[in-house]
């Protein structure tokens, strides 16, 4: 199979790989697809608390197409706020890199990493969110104890 | 003398003509350019010469009579010809086909449409090196049990199956031994009286022949028969019709010659080089893992996992080497390769595994620069890969939920 010019250039020169700490509360982690079917991606986005992806880091098992896309989509999010990030879909993915019918799934696989990574990411914004208002209740019930 | 890139590794597919091949085949595509049936006039005894010297040359590589060679267009029509045409001329005998899993798909194809069509085919499972068990053979065979169908090597793992065996179990019991000799031939001894084989699928372009050609065995003593699949003006004694590819059939006769002559010192030459692939490759890399069986195997095919990276990406940065791999991305099914998930191999290492077939024209030196090529872009795309870190890490990534695509 012949790749086009962009996944060639994403495979070629991948853009954000790496690693961010997952127990960073304001890192979110996606990992999404299966060693058994062949492609497995790990999306890291940091967002600040205006909710803007800072910094966005890539790490893949899978054909070139799986890594151009995960790849294309760590400078996509980049900058955007997350529901903009969020809205984007396999199909902008595909367009872009102009990938054939049987490769589709490897878009499919980036857009749901984008949202695993926002899911993740919201998660751990409840959890800061449950400790403060704990935090808060605690001091409420000390202020009253103490008065 | 500098190194040819992109190096050809992938001999199971096909290989480079051989230039002694082509200048054999080049006076019958021009002036000897008659039609082999051509009884009346001179351009067509010379062609009708040429074929029938060929048989002889073609039989004589596997034990057998130039008579007892039937042309065809390549092993794919040879395994329908057998396995079909004994089904139909046999089916009032029995309706009964023994295979084994990792056979060629021409040979699974052909059984799964006799099925549809009312026959019954066992598919022998084999052990972890992809052997048939001999006895599985006999146990399978009943009274309404016609024809067994087995390869002489896998083309994937290259794995030798027990031939002698089977065809001395299939004698006993009188029932027709066919045998997809496509991978091994002209690489390793094949013969058709010692292994008591009935029906052998021949092809050329696995041995630096021309592509487009074939043959089928069929044993005359005892007599073999079959009901034609291709009918018309009566060629090949009735079992093939259609106008010979003369210049074709030289080429084949020619390669038969050639790997007759060099077989012995180009197995072990050959050996050599993909034992070398290998302890270089290992070596180097860690978590690398054979595929298939290190003892009963042809001497050019090695099929390695390389964990944590996907077959196909691989294959991607490893462009100057033509290789092919069983991972699902390189098929359209989206299935990882049927003969690794037969041999045991799960689905996440048959996605890494990437095979290597070496032949005529593979070199120390192109073995060695593969070496280095595979090791360095294995490195880089493990350090894209979040398995890999995540295998560093300790996580054992079976304990993982994954969630199914």
């Amino acid at each position: 199979m012949a790749y086009g010019e962009k996944v060639l250039d994403h495979y070629e020169h991948p853009r954000n790989v790496g690693t961010l700490d997952k127990s960073d509360p304001n890192v979110g982690t996606g990992l999404v697809g299966a060693p058994a079917c062949g492609d497995v991606m790990r999306l890291q986005l940091r967002i600040d608390d205006d909710g803007i992806v800072q910094e966005a880091k890539f790490k893949t098992f899978g054909c070139g197409s799986a890594i151009a896309s995960s790849s294309l989509v760590t400078e996509w999010v980049k900058g955007k706020n997350i529901e903009a990030a969020g809205q984007i879909t396999n199909t902008d993915i595909a367009r872009e890199l102009a990938l054939p019918p049987v490769k589709i799934h490897c878009s499919v696989l980036a857009e749901d990493a984008i949202k695993a990574a926002i899911a993740d990411w919201k998660k751990k914004q409840l959890g800061k969110l449950d400790e403060k208002q704990t935090q808060a209740q605690s001091e409420q019930s000390l202020a009253e104890a103490v008065r | 003398m500098p190194l040819k890139l992109p190096i050809y590794m992938d001999y199971h597919a096909t290989s480079p003509l051989d230039p002694r091949v082509l200048e054999a085949m080049l006076p019958y595509f021009t002036e000897a350019f008659g039609n082999a049936a051509s009884r009346s006039h001179v351009f067509g005894w010379k062609a009708e010469e040429a074929v029938e010297r060929s048989r002889e040359i073609i039989g004589g590589l596997i034990g057998a009579s130039g008579k007892e060679i039937v042309f065809t267009s390549g092993a794919t029509e040879s395994d329908n010809l057998a396995i079909k045409g004994a089904a139909q001329f046999y089916r009032e005998k029995g309706d009964h086909i023994i295979t084994e899993r990792t056979e060629h798909k021409a040979v699974l194809d052909s059984c799964k449409r006799l099925e549809r069509e009312g026959f019954r085919v066992t598919y022998l499972n084999v052990d972890k090196e992809g052997r048939v068990d001999p006895a599985d053979v006999e146990r399978a065979i009943t009274d309404k049990t016609i024809l067994v169908s087995i390869m002489f090597a896998n083309n994937e793992i290259g794995t030798i199956q027990p031939i002698r065996e089977i065809g001395a179990i299939t004698r006993k019991r009188g029932v027709l031994f066919h045998v997809d000799a496509v991978q091994g031939l002209g690489k390793i001894p094949f013969n058709v009286d010692e292994c008591n084989v009935d029906l052998a699928s021949l092809t050329a372009h696995k041995m630096s022949g021309p592509k487009g050609v074939g043959a089928l065995y069929v044993r005359r003593r005892p007599r073999v028969r079959l009901a034609a699949m291709i009918d018309g003006g009566g060629h090949e004694r009735g079992m093939r019709s259609g106008t010979l590819n003369v210049p074709a059939i030289v080429g084949f006769a020619r390669a038969c010659e050639l790997a007759q002559a060099s077989m012995v010192g180009e197995a072990a030459r050959v050996g050599q080089l993909r034992d070398r692939l290998e302890a270089g490759l290992t070596k180097r890399l860690d978590h690398v893992f054979l595929n298939g069986c290190k003892a009963h195997r042809l001497p050019g095919n090695s099929n390695l996992s390389f964990a944590f990276v996907e077959g196909e990406g691989l294959m991607m940065a490893i462009k100057d080497v033509a290789v092919s791999s069983g991972s699902a991305c390189t098929s359209a099914s989206l299935e990882p390769s049927y003969v690794l998930r037969a041999v045991g191999v799960d689905e996440e290492m048959a996605h890494t595994s990437i095979r290597f077939g070496l032949g005529r024209f593979t070199t120390e030196e192109e073995v060695d620069y593969v070496i280095d090529h595979v090791v360095e872009k294995v490195n880089r795309l493990r350090e894209l890969s979040p398995l890999y870190e995540m295998a560093k890490e300790g996580i054992d990534l079976k304990s993982i939920q994954w969630a199914a695509h």
